[in-house]
């Protein structure tokens, strides 16, 4: 438990790091729901966006197939989480402008009020929908 | 050309974070909202360190005229937390809750080899894709066209 903090810590400055060289040498907010669908438009202007993401997979890759004491546990296979969860996750991404990395890492950098509020709400409805399909339901 | 060199390398900052920080593994994430469980405290580590630096950064940044290799910031304008958003951000919350992935992890977790990114992945972008479909005409009551009969 002492590691997994140390490593959390040093992860989250990496990605404050890249949201600050993204913001400061493009002016971009690094903010992936956001990424995924700009890059899905496959305009010219766009094009940026796929090298992220491509940079992305090679910093995944980079960690698991270079740098890990061991290697990432692999959770149970639960496709029908992925699905209701993912199209959830899409759905609402768009609708409320941003996500995790969008309202939170970006939008509490720029003091956004707009980002702390959707950071509490979707905090709390994901522990509440966490307490229910673990706690309620037993999944 | 400069451009997407560095959206390279901040891709690649972001992913090796998500990585260290094993938020690829969705159960960490999961073991986070678990508040009444056996809590993992390891993501508030991971967005307070990735805040912290924001927050110092970003003062910094955007106080210059413009970044170094465009002649704009391209930032969000609006200020009023209104309904979409709230709806929105709970929405996202639910769907986070369901599956532990959110977008970040879940591009970088593919690299696992595991199929649970790629099907959360493709049901993202399914269900962004039916909010576009959907926003004119849940916006429509605000503006309404006189041309456009509204059809419920």
């Amino acid at each position: 438990m002492e590691a997994s903090w140390i490593a959390g810590l040093i992860g989250g400055i990496l990605i404050g790091l890249s949201a600050t060289i993204l913001l400061a040498f493009n002016g971009r907010i690094a903010g992936i729901g956001g990424m995924v669908n700009g890059a899905l438009t496959f305009a010219r202007a766009e094009q940026w966006r796929w090298w992220f993401l491509g940079g992305m997979l090679g910093g995944g890759a980079w960690y698991e197939y270079g740098l890990a004491p061991q290697p990432t546990p692999t959770s149970t296979f639960a496709p029908w989480a992925m699905v209701i969860g993912g199209f959830i996750v899409g759905f609402g991404t768009r609708m409320g402008n941003g996500c995790t990395s969008g309202h939170g890492v970006c939008g509490l950098g720029r003091l956004s009020g707009r980002s702390l509020a959707a950071v509490m709400t979707f905090m709390v409805t994901a522990a509440v929908t966490v307490f229910i399909t673990r706690h309620v339901i037993g999944l | 050309m400069r451009e997407k060199g560095l959206a390279l390398i901040a891709g690649l900052l972001f992913g090796l974070g998500l990585g260290i920080s094993q938020m690829i593994d969705r159960e960490r994430v999961l073991g986070f909202l678990d508040v009444t469980g056996d809590w993992d405290p390891t993501l508030a580590f991971v967005m307070g360190g990735a805040v912290l630096v924001t927050l110092i950064s970003f003062r910094f940044v955007l106080r210059r005229p413009h970044p170094i290799f465009s002649t704009k910031f391209y930032l969000p304008t609006r200020n009023d937390i209104d309904r979409p958003l709230l709806i929105g951000a709970g929405l996202f919350g639910i769907g986070w809750g369901i599956a532990g992935y959110c977008p970040g992890p879940a591009i970088t977790a593919t690299v696992l080899g595991i199929a649970n990114p790629f099907i959360f992945l493709a049901a993202m972008i399914a269900g962004s894709l039916a909010y576009r479909a959907i926003a004119p005409r849940l916006a429509a009551p605000q503006s309404p066209t006189p041309s456009q009969p509204v059809t419920k």
